[in-house]
């Protein structure tokens, strides 16, 4: 493995930052770490670029042991780029200088010509001679991935890279970013706050929550297969439906009996609660079942309604923007669900 | 629009936005806060109408060949060793921990306290070659011919650097206080060590207030007249007074001054073109309270063992030197009279530095409101007074207050007749706070200008967008971001009027003794010793403001 | 667009009101200062104002037993005489000054000079102070004696290898002589009276001879030179009696003495404190009064013996500890001559390297 951390351990005083965090990354991958603020994400980044002590577990780098408690390796020594949240350019320093200035082992030449070219890679050829405050929020984006990238370090990390870009700019330079790291075949790690930014830039995403890793797999199975009821919560939207088992792939709720393709592993009579994704209910005019409109936000393509079954209970559904349908109307919806998820309540986690 | 608001702070151009109505009364407003500090200014421009040739031959032969070069090298050693000592010592208290940094981080402010040319007494006194060291070692080993002489450029430059290490202490402090670790870790995912992440990255960053505070010793070296005399030293400020006092010639000293003020606007300017369109904004983060650097017990030793030296030798042991002198003489001299110069001084460092402060933050407020090259210069010009030798600067003030006294004085006979009353505008609290003004606006303007530039227009805006504007604006958030800058400029300037002494005597009304006039009285018939305890009285009145600034917590510039 | 227009209608209010608001702030210390000014305006109707180079210490209790026995209040500034002399050109007419006093006779000559002072007829002062101790034309009067005399280690030299100023610049005193700086006013009337001695030529080879023979770079004063020879640096220098005599009060032990040079020839070099009535002196028969008194045998001893002086009036005698020293021929030449000769003497030292 590229990158390990095995149990990481990080205390501040009464404080457990991170609590037995294990991730591993293949090379190449680009891989992120997701979850609130709080959860401990950002001190485990800085566990591995050495800013931070270990207070348990180790770390280790193409094999090579990084941090253990007691140990230390100094960040100039781990050869692991970073691209700060604020970017952290060098306000002294123009462009170039910026993006050369851990080029040190290399000869004055050889430096620029790197640099330069780190630059084209990143589309800013032409800002080389500019100081940092002189360009926009995304271009000292680019710079800081330039310059954290431009010694070819084994791994690069970067914190909340793009949280305080605007929206738009924060999606395509997400794609872009990923099409760079990708180009130099560059192992990196990312944290953030930010599922979308997470699922553009990373192959595998790792949920935190209270420093411990609740789930690491592909921004598929994130969405689909949530592995803890907090994931299912974290990642997309969707409602909770009590339900109760009634035979092998069978929950009864009271939208009807819902049949999903994976094994529900409880008895029958086990009292559940049902993750219902917007798109997984579906307009149907035709359906008996019926909901009242009591919310509905314009998305485009699709309107977000959020509809109340007779109990009260409310469901979110996902509709084609053709279907226009007023508050208070009542309309007819149907379940379609390809993987149900269900989590016992009150217990534990189930497919 | 975060960058442009911060442009528009920071007095980028910014044409579309200044080009208001208004905006020459703004500048006219700034023109009136500078006059003080540009009639000196002034006055040495006038003086060149007259060149005596005559003594302007004489100095070029006998006078000039030998202070040019020893003033260039007193000047660049105290601003090297003083940048040194202040820059060090503000990165050991800043960014690393040892036992004792707590303490040493406000003390190692103390030695501003101590007026130079004391200092400089003290030194002479302990370490030439009839003083008590020295006497000690040729008791001891038979001999002291070895021992480095004190009345040296060695050694003028060490002990002017050891009293004005703090101006560079307090901004390279502040500057490293607020930048942020981020760019420090930045450099070492680069590949760089700590220590070489502090040289290439912190330093450079925090280059403009250290070059402030290296800019402010090197003008009070060039202005220094007492220090220099202490040691013989030769220095364009001593040849300004030879020409005044020995060969009668006011106007040959005015134009010596402005040769002098010449070479400031140069050396400034260099600096100004040196850093080009760099930035050194702090980062945006750097409220973020990252945990000091720790250090090997070794190099805790070692820098526990350095801060102590500077300490000890700027502060501790010269005020026991003065303790000891002023105790032998406490008996005959201190009397209940003590108190009144101790008020006096008090009214007047207090005056002068709200005076100061608030003329500097309105001076602040416009070149930031009317980013226009007319306040730049007009500032740039008012500040020049720090670098004029005091005495030469209280004449270039008085003489013109005294004309425009006279105009006020005819004027009002030819009114009223013989009964119009006699009027005195030079001899007030008024003219000598005014002149306090023209010389130490530099002092304090600084901090202050540089406090409002974290004051960016952006903050502004979410502060109105909340609904808070005008006075709420000023009292809910400017003051709270400025207040330690402008403590720091209160300080600065009102240990420094304390210190003062030309103006002070030429210009005070009668009977305003203060503490400095005191020292002047003793050390004029070169009783050095009775002058020990009005000195420690300036070093304890001093102590008063520097530690309220330091019981602040953190303060910052 | 839309940007462009909240910013300019959101900050020029925003700005402005900074600035009303710093206004008032500006208002308050001015407010104050012009009290102040307006206190400092007001003046006692009958009293002298003093502007004065000699210390406080020295003026003051005389000047106080002035105001008890006469009931004249009298006001004072001291400051270095260069300032002073400035701020009373300055003032011309307007100026509140009646009297001016300084430590030195070339100051009260550049005074003078520049028509600052006023000639006085006064016989009181013609007959209390010598012809030579008083500007020829009654301008301005010496008040105290100011011997610059040689000093010498008891240790290391013996009287009788003394003699003149003039005889430090041979070489027997090669690396035994301390110096004060020439930019002492004392040491420049020194070269002064050397000049209308011996003319400018064998002056500055005098002069050169001194810098030649000196053991250490000069001093910036009277007591360090002293402290030196004392420590064995130096064997010999030129001082003012009175640094001599505070340094023996406080250690009676000390191994240095006073030599009377020149006593066969023009004798030892004076200068003097002293005073003048200002040329628009309010109050110009009352500072006559004053500077008689002054002269006056009840006022001349306090008045040099408070700094260990010799009083300028002959019919009084000097302090006790001073007359220990013994008595001295001292030089004819008139004190004014050190302040036409000083610009000259300046140059001259300039020209020696005597620094």
């Amino acid at each position: 493995m590229w990158l390990e951390l095995r149990d990481v351990v990080r205390r501040f005083g009464e404080r457990t930052a991170v609590n037995g965090l294990t991730l591993s990354l293949p090379q190449g991958a680009i891989g992120c770490l997701l979850g609130p603020s709080g959860c401990g994400k950002t001190t485990a980044l800085r566990c591995i670029a050495g800013f931070e002590p270990v207070d348990g577990g180790a770390i280790y780098a193409r094999g090579r042991l990084l941090a253990e408690p007691g140990f230390m390796l100094s960040p100039e020594r781990r050869h692991i780029g970073m691209v700060f949240q604020d970017y952290a350019l060098f306000p002294h320093l123009t462009v170039l200088e910026n993006v050369a200035f851990g080029l040190h082992a290399l000869e004055r030449a050889a430096r620029l010509r790197r640099a330069e070219e780190m630059l084209e890679i990143v589309g800013l050829g032409e800002h080389r001679r500019h100081y940092p405050h002189q360009l926009s929020g995304g271009q000292q984006q680019r710079v800081a991935l330039a310059r954290a990238l431009a010694p070819r370090p084994e791994l690069v990390l970067l914190d909340e890279p793009f949280s305080s870009l605007d929206v738009e700019l924060r999606e395509r330079l997400g794609l872009e970013v990923r099409s760079v790291l990708k180009n130099l075949n560059a192992t990196a790690l990312l944290v953030t706050h930010d599922q979308q930014e997470a699922f553009a830039v990373a192959d595998v995403v790792g949920v935190m929550r209270a420093g411990r890793l609740e789930q690491c797999a592909t921004p598929y199975e994130l969405y689909h297969r949530p592995a803890s009821r907090f994931v299912a919560d974290f990642i997309g939207q969707g409602v909770f439906l009590p339900g109760e088992i009634v035979g092998s792939d069978a929950v009864r709720t009271e939208v009807g009996i819902v049949r999903a393709n994976g094994g529900a592993r409880w008895p029958s009579g086990t009292l559940v609660d049902l993750l219902l994704r917007p798109d997984d209910v579906v307009h149907d005019d035709a359906s008996e079942l019926r909901a009242e409109v009591c919310q509905r936000a314009f998305r485009g393509a699709q309107f977000l309604y959020t509809l109340r079954l007779p109990s009260g209970a409310q469901l979110l559904s996902l509709v084609p923007s053709h279907h226009d349908h007023a508050i208070g109307e009542h309309i007819g919806i149907r379940i379609e669900a390809d993987h149900v998820v269900a989590f016992e309540r009150g217990g534990s986690v189930a497919l | 629009m975060t960058s442009r608001a911060a442009a528009l702070a920071e007095g980028m151009p910014a044409s579309r936005l200044s080009m208001r109505r208004g905006r020459w009364r703004w500048i006219a407003i700034a023109a009136l806060l500078c006059v003080p500090a540009l009639v000196p200014v002034l006055s040495i421009v006038a003086a060149f109408a007259a060149p005596d040739l005559d003594i302007w031959r004489h100095l070029a032969q006998h006078i000039l060949p030998q202070v040019v070069p020893n003033t260039l090298k007193l000047v660049v050693g105290v601003a090297l060793l003083s940048g040194v000592l202040g820059t060090s010592l503000a990165w050991l208290t800043a960014m690393c921990e040892f036992p004792g940094r707590r303490f040493f981080d406000w003390a190692l402010l103390l030695p501003l306290a101590i007026p130079t040319y004391v200092l400089a007494f003290v030194a002479v006194g302990f370490l030439d070659f009839a003083g008590p060291l020295q006497s000690w070692l040729r008791a001891v080993f038979g001999s002291s011919a070895w021992f480095p002489p004190i009345r040296s450029t060695g050694g003028t430059i060490v002990v002017m650097s050891l009293a004005l290490y703090p101006y560079v202490y307090l901004l390279a402090r502040s500057a490293f206080l607020t930048q942020g670790r981020r760019a420090l870790e930045a450099a070492r995912t680069l590949g760089l060590s700590a220590a070489a992440g502090a040289w290439r990255v912190a330093l450079p960053m925090a280059r403009p207030w250290i070059a402030g505070g290296i800019a402010l010793v090197g003008m009070e070296t060039l202005a220094d007249f007492g220090a220099v005399s202490v040691f013989n030293y030769d220095t364009f400020t001593t040849a300004i007074y030879r020409v005044w006092s020995g060969l009668f010639s006011m106007s040959a000293a005015l134009q010596l001054s402005g040769v002098l003020l010449l070479f400031v606007v140069i050396a400034l300017l260099i600096e100004r073109r040196s850093r080009a369109g760099a930035r050194f904004a702090s980062s945006r983060d750097a409220s973020r309270e990252a945990p000091r650097m720790s250090l090997s017990p070794a190099r805790q030793v070692a820098a526990l063992a350095f801060v102590s030296l500077v300490f000890l030798l700027a502060f501790a042991l010269p005020v026991l030197q003065l303790a000891h002198w002023a105790v032998a003489r406490a008996a005959s001299d201190f009397d209940a009279r003590y108190f009144g110069f101790v008020a006096r001084s008090l009214v007047l460092a207090g005056g002068g530095a709200a005076l100061i402060v608030v003329a500097s933050l309105l001076l602040a407020y416009i070149g930031r409101r009317e980013p226009h090259r007319c306040t730049r210069i007009l500032v740039r010009l008012a500040t020049m007074g720090y670098a004029i030798p005091g005495t030469v600067l209280a004449i270039g003030l008085l003489v013109p207050v005294i004309v425009l006294n006279n105009t006020l004085q005819e004027a009002l006979r030819s009114w009223l007749g013989p009964a119009a009353p006699t009027i005195m505008l030079h001899g007030t609290l008024f003219t000598v706070l005014l002149a306090y003004a023209a010389r130490f606006l530099a002092v304090g303007f600084n901090p202050v200008e540089s406090g409002l530039h974290r004051v960016t227009r952006s903050i502004d805006e979410a502060a109105i967008s909340l609904g808070v504007t005008g006075a709420a604006l000023l009292r809910k958030v400017h003051a709270p971001l400025l207040r330690t800058s402008l403590a720091t400029a209160a300080t600065l300037v009102f240990v420094d009027i304390m210190k003062e002494m030309p103006i002070t005597l030429i210009a005070r009304p009668f009977g305003w003794e203060t503490l400095a006039v005191r020292v002047f009285e003793m050390t004029a018939e070169g009783e050095w010793e009775r002058a020990a305890l009005p000195a420690v009285a300036i070093v304890l009145t001093g102590l008063i403001p520097v530690a309220m600034l330091t019981r602040r917590g953190a303060y910052v510039a | 667009m839309n940007e462009t227009l909240t910013e300019s209608a959101m900050l020029p209010s925003a700005a402005r009101t900074d600035l009303r608001r710093g206004r008032r702030i500006a208002a308050l210390p001015l407010v104050l200062v012009a009290c102040l000014a307006a206190w400092g305006c007001a003046r006692a109707p009958e009293e002298l104002v003093v502007y004065s180079a000699r210390n406080e210490q020295l003026i003051k209790p005389l000047f106080d037993r002035y105001t008890a026995e006469t009931g004249m209040p009298i006001r004072f500034v001291t400051d270095d005489a260069g300032p002073l002399i400035e701020r009373l050109a300055a003032e011309g007419a307007n100026s509140p000054a009646d009297v001016l006093m300084t430590v030195d006779a070339g100051e009260l000559w550049f005074a003078a000079q520049r028509g600052l002072l006023q000639p006085l007829d006064s016989a009181v002062l013609e007959q209390n102070i010598p012809e030579h101790l008083r500007d020829p034309e009654g301008r301005w009067f010496g008040l105290s004696v100011r011997a610059r005399t040689i000093v010498y280690s008891t240790e290391r030299v013996k009287p009788e290898e003394l003699s003149t100023y003039e005889a430090l610049a041979e070489p027997q005193w090669q690396g035994r002589l301390c110096l004060r700086t020439s930019k002492k006013v004392y040491n420049q009337s020194l070269v002064a009276m050397l000049i209308a001695q011996h003319g400018e030529e064998r002056t500055e080879q005098i002069v050169r001879g001194w810098v030649q023979n000196l053991a250490t770079d000069v001093f910036s004063s009277d007591n360090l030179l002293m402290e030196a020879i004392a420590a064995g640096q130096c064997d010999v220098g030129i001082v003012n009696t009175y640094y001599f005599g505070r340094m023996q009060r406080d250690n009676p032990d000390l191994p240095l003495r006073l030599f009377w040079p020149d006593q066969q020839g023009n004798g030892v070099h004076v200068n003097v404190s002293g005073a003048g009535v200002t040329a628009h002196a309010p109050r110009a028969e009352q500072a006559r009064a004053f500077l008689e008194w002054l002269s006056s045998a009840e006022a001349q001893g306090q008045f040099a013996g408070a700094n260990l002086e010799y009083p300028a009036n002959p019919a009084v005698e000097p302090d006790e500890r001073v007359a220990a020293w013994g008595a001295f021929k001292a030089s004819p030449l008139n004190v004014a001559q050190a302040g036409e000769l000083q610009a000259d003497a300046v140059r001259l030292m300039d020209r020696a390297g005597y620094r």
